[in-house]
């Protein structure tokens, strides 16, 4: 169900755990699934003997998919206009992430109604690994 | 630049909602979606990101006839430095004029931005790139447009 802007204020909140202990095999899901074979991702002995990180480390887009799920979730299907975002810190196998959308406008353009949001995405530890933002349209 | 045909089929909605964890009915069950907001399956906000399969140039998959950067015998299967590493993804923007559904028949084309630097403490000299992606539909409307920002860094960013 879409949002109700006339349900909705400045500062409302949602939030949700988008994964727990983020499995290699789920980044190899997604490798397959987007077509981004990428060994930094999915070939522990590449990333750690050549390109120098301490182990594979998921597709930012994997990590722009999971927030995209809290969104959808909170703003109903095919109701997004905008969703952007900024990679942070890298995410590991192991991770649990947090995704959290926030009100910070409630507008009217040409008749439809829209909610503007800022996104963040956190770890375990509390360190945000995506910041962005999105816009959807919503009921009256 | 490169345009890319990119047919949307309900197979890979439902493979790509398994990969991002999102069980929900509106990317993998059609009866279910009928009766949704959005009057049948879509395919969730991040899924053009997956033009990279029909791309027959794209190289960060490997290929037969190719040497590939990724391990094998040894921890890579080429000499010196693969041309991508170091390259990490920055920042992913979308906007969206409708969301797309299966059957849909995507031309993407793929466009360089603007190309900028930053000095960083992590990870030395920053060159960030922009791609700009758009998806038109088989009516030849703008469907979707992606903004794809990478970065080079000097040294793999620091854990500190």
């Amino acid at each position: 169900m879409a949002l109700k802007a006339s349900a909705l204020k400045v500062g409302d909140t949602h939030s949700e755990r988008v994964v727990e202990n983020l499995s290699r095999t789920q980044i190899i899901q997604y490798a397959g699934a987007s077509g981004d074979y990428n060994p930094l991702h999915t070939d522990e002995v590449y990333t750690t003997q050549v390109a120098g990180y301490p182990t594979v480390f998921a597709h930012g887009m994997l990590t722009m998919g999971l927030t995209g799920k809290m969104l959808t979730n909170y703003v109903g299907d095919g109701t997004l206009t905008k969703f952007g975002v900024r990679f942070t810190n890298q995410v590991w196998p192991g991770d649990t992430l947090v995704s959290k959308a926030t009100v910070v406008a409630l507008r009217e353009e040409g008749g439809h109604h829209y909610v503007d949001l800022t996104l963040s995405t956190t770890n375990q530890d509390g360190k945000e690994v995506v910041s962005g933002s999105a816009s959807a349209r919503i009921d009256p | 630049m490169a345009k890319i045909t990119f047919p949307v089929e309900a197979s890979h909605i439902m493979m790509f909602a398994r990969a991002i964890g999102d069980t929900n009915p509106v990317y993998h069950d059609a009866a279910a979606a009928k009766d949704t907001e959005a009057g049948g399956i879509i395919a969730p906000p991040t899924f053009p990101a997956s033009v990279a399969q029909f791309d027959p140039d794209y190289h960060l998959r490997p290929r037969p006839d190719q040497k590939w950067f990724g391990s094998a015998k040894g921890p890579t299967g080429i000499e010196g430095k693969p041309a991508s590493s170091g390259s990490l993804h920055a920042e992913h923007h979308f906007e969206y004029h409708r969301h797309i559904r299966p059957g849909d028949v995507l031309t993407a084309e793929i466009k360089p931005g603007k190309v900028w630097e930053k000095e960083s403490k992590r990870a030395g000299k920053l060159t960030f790139r922009d791609r700009v992606t758009e998806y038109r539909d088989q009516d030849g409307q703008l469907v979707i447009t992606a903004h794809s920002i990478g970065v080079t860094t000097e040294r793999p960013v620091d854990q500190g």
